[in-house]
Order: structure tokens, then C-alpha cells, then sequence
């Protein structure tokens, strides 16, 4: 099998690298549009900020081409936030496959960012939580989150419910660090590959 | 819910784990990638490891240990000692560390803070602070807790927010190495101050002592070495006995 990770500015992709290792998993990591283009499978991963990152996707032309790929796509974090419609980190407007906002946590009580494990719940369709309990504890660090709307796959609670993970068509994403998530991660990471 | 966490620190020397352990069923208990990787599959909620040698030439030791860490560990790791510069942090970072963690360097130039978290992200920037209760005030001191600064912890908690930092690591001098139980007034007093997590670290010596540090002292972690190493407390047994008493806890 044949996968891309998507090369741009957001964060470093090490960790992520290491996971698709552990599993035995072949990877190339491009910004080539062929390249991306002809992968069986697509991981869009990312820790940064969202104005930045979408600078530079939109310089390389990739803002254009994500939203159109057929193969399977996982996202995660900052990679999420993207695929949604706007940000409101600086503004931002994002590539639009997942119909909702993204917005800051309010809170007067609770610490911001959230981080840490948190458990989240599969909500309808979850093709990636497969073999894996309803309720599992994943790695979050995020300030940002999208509400919980129809394509959402995953909630979890925190200040208030939000996505922690979306599924539509061949687009999944994560607002959580699948690749440093123990064993659940995973496992997420594996049903992805298997799809 | 989101959970408390529990973090065991190796001290890392030329490549080896320091300060010894008692793992019986590992092959090489000096050995940083097993004991990570040990941790990992036995509850751990993250890792630290902390590089006392820090010179040029145990860098790139360092950085090869990193990888090979990274490689086996699939919960998040941070890596700390000796860390002053972007390089350094790209490095480590690149190497597939998670998170660094810097102390003495942002203390000598505390603007190291903001250009790490505009490079980096606040999120994988933590501020070790060591301190130390002298004449009825908590000072920040560094270079292992030798020396004292003129700077006031509390303060300085406040200041490394504020330029940026994702997390604070906050040791007692006081209470390191006392096993009777974390800073629990001085932590919450930095917790409720803050809007990042607060690591405790330094007196752990039963499991109350981290019931404690959660409730009295506020604290989002716990960080310990010496008592996970000697097994005086596995992990998952401290996490079943907290989440017993009503602490959030991944089990």
C-alpha cells in the first residue's frame, strides 16, 4: 500500500512517522501533487497555527487539491481544523469538506489549551473506533475545537461537548494525537490503514 | 473527563538511565528505550526523559536515544537538559520527541520562551522551574537547584505563561528527595494562578501523596522518579487507588 503524509508547515510529522512504522506501513512524505494524487491512502496530520498553515497550503496549491481527493483521508489536529469551513485562530477561512466553524474554548473555570487524555464516544458511523470500546482515552493538546454536528463521529466533553472526530465520505479526521494515543490510537490508525 | 496524569522521569547519562532501578523482568534496567517502552505498556500517561550530561558531544547521543524512544513509545515523551537554543529544539524535536522541556536557559534569557513558542508552538514548550523556600519566599533557582535567582517562582510562573509556555514543570527543592509528599500549598497556589497545566514534581512517597498533590495542590500531573523505578509504587496500581478515591485517571 501506497500512503502519502502531506508535507507543509504545521509542526513536526516524526511521531506520526514512527506510528506507521510500528505497524509495518510504508509512507512517503510529499507535497507533490502526483504523488499525493496516486496514494492509496492519505494522512493529513499538523500541530501549529491555523492562518500560517493555510498560507502555505494555498501557495502550494494544495488547499485546491485536498478537498477533491478519492481516497481515504485521515486528519488530524490542526489537519482537522483545516478540512472544516473557517477558524477563528486569526481568521481563518479553511478548505470547507467538513460544513462547520471552528471556535475558541470559553471557559472562566477551565484551564486553555486542553490537554491531556480525555475519553471520547463514538458517535453514529465510526469506522476508525472499530474493535475498540464505545468510550476510550485519547492524547488532546488544543485550544480550538469544532461543535458537535451532523458528520461527527466521536464526541468528547470538555467546557462543553465538541467533535472529537468527524467522518464524511472518504474525509476522517481527529482533533486528537492518534500517534501518541497508547494502543486506542493505535488501533485507530490501523482501521484507517485497513479501509 | 479529562484525566490527571501520572509521568515517570528517567534521568538519562550518556545514553543510560541514572539513579538505578529494580525491574527484575527487564533484560537492561539501564537502558532508556526499554524503560520507556516498559512505562508505556504498564500505564504511564506520558514520559520525561531529563539529560543531566548535557555536553556537545552526548547531544547527538541524546538525539539518537530520542528517535529510538520514539520508535517504541506511542504515548507522548518529552525530552529536557541542556536545551538552549532553536537548534536544539528542532533536533530533539525532529528526532521525534513530543515536547522539550527548558529551565536554566530561560531563566538567562527568558525571551528563549517566545521564540521557541512562535517557532515551535506553545504546546510542546514546557518551563521547568525548580524552587526553593528561603526567608518566608519561593525563589526560582537553577543549575539542579545550586543556585539561587533573584526571581520570585510566583511571579515567574505568571511570566513564562504569558511569553508562551504550553506546560510548567514545577519542582520543590524542598521536598525533592524527602518522600513526604509534594509542595501542595505552592503548587495550587501556581495552578489556580495559571491557565496551563501544572506538573508537580519532587517528594513523592505514597500513593497519597499524589491524591494530595490533585486535591490539595491542584495539580493536572504528577511527576515522579525513584519510586517508580524501585517499584515502591506501580503505576497502575497508584491509578486504581486514585481513581478509588474519586481523582479522573486514564485506566
Amino acid at each position: 500500500m501506497n500512503i502519502a503524509i502531506i508535507k507543509y508547515n504545521a509542526g513536526n510529522v516524526a511521531s506520526v512517522m514512527y506510528a506507521l512504522d510500528r505497524i509495518g506501513a510504508k509512507y512517503t512524505w510529499t507535497d507533490d501533487e502526483k504523488v499525493i494524487q496516486a496514494a492509496d491512502k492519505v494522512i493529513f496530520p499538523g500541530v501549529g497555527e491555523a492562518s500560517t498553515a493555510m498560507a502555505y497550503l494555498k501557495e502550494k496549491k494544495l488547499d485546491q487539491l485536498i478537498p477533491t481527493l478519492k481516497q481515504p483521508v485521515l486528519a488530524t489536529c490542526i489537519g482537522m481544523q483545516l478540512l472544516c469551513k473557517h477558524s477563528e485562530e486569526n481568521d481563518t477561512d479553511c478548505m470547507g469538506v467538513f460544513d462547520v466553524n471552528i471556535t475558541r474554548f470559553q471557559s472562566n473555570t477551565l484551564k486553555i489549551p486542553h490537554v491531556g487524555w480525555n475519553s471520547i464516544q463514538a458517535r453514529g458511523t465510526n469506522d476508525l473506533m472499530k474493535g475498540l470500546n464505545e468510550t476510550e482515552f485519547v492524547y488532546f493538546v488544543h485550544s480550538f475545537y469544532a461543535p458537535v454536528y451532523q458528520d461527527t463521529s466521536a464526541t468528547c466533553n470538555y467546557v462543553q461537548p465538541f467533535s472529537a472526530m468527524l467522518q464524511k465520505d472518504n474525509f476522517f479526521a481527529a482533533q486528537f494525537h492518534a500517534e501518541i494515543s497508547g494502543k486506542v490510537g493505535q488501533k485507530i490508525i490501523q482501521n484507517f490503514l485497513d479501509l | 473527563m479529562l484525566t490527571k496524569r501520572i509521568i515517570p522521569c528517567l534521568d538519562i547519562k550518556e545514553g543510560r538511565t541514572v539513579k538505578g532501578t529494580n525491574f527484575v523482568d527487564l533484560r537492561d534496567a539501564g537502558d532508556p528505550v526499554e524503560l520507556g517502552a516498559f512505562y508505556a505498556e504498564n500505564g504511564a500517561d506520558e514520559l520525561v526523559f531529563l539529560d543531566i550530561t548535557a555536553t556537545i558531544d552526548n547531544r547527538k547521543t541524546l538525539v539518537e536515544l530520542v528517535k529510538q524512544v520514539a520508535r517504541q513509545v506511542n504515548i507522548p515523551f518529552t525530552v529536557g537538559g541542556g536545551i538552549g537554543s532553536i537548534e536544539d529544539v528542532s533536533a530533539l524535536l525532529n528526532a521525534g520527541a513530543d515536547k522539550v522541556s527548558i529551565n536554566s536557559s530561560a531563566v538567562r534569557r527568558p525571551g528563549l520562551i517566545d521564540e521557541l513558542a512562535l517557532q515551535f508552538g506553545s504546546q510542546c514548550i514546557i518551563v521547568a522551574i525548580d524552587t526553593r523556600f528561603v526567608e518566608d519566599i519561593d525563589w526560582v533557582h537553577t543549575h539542579g537547584g545550586r543556585n539561587i535567582t533573584p526571581i520570585k517562582t510566583i511571579e515567574w510562573a505568571k511570566e513564562v505563561e504569558q511569553r508562551g509556555a504550553g506546560e510548567i514543570l514545577l519542582t520543590s527543592m524542598d521536598t525533592d528527595g524527602t518522600k513526604a509528599g509534594f509542595a501542595n500549598q505552592l503548587t495550587a497556589k501556581i495552578s489556580s494562578n495559571a491557565s496551563i497545566p501544572i506538573i508537580a514534581s519532587g517528594g513523592a512517597g505514597t500513593m497519597e501523596d499524589f491524591y494530595d498533590v490533585f486535591t490539595l495542590g491542584k495539580a493536572d500531573a504528577g511527576l515522579a522518579a525513584s519510586i517508580f523505578h524501585f517499584k515502591e509504587i506501580e503505576i497502575n496500581a497508584l491509578k486504581n487507588y486514585l481513581a478509588k478515591k474519586g481523582i479522573p485517571m486514564r485506566i
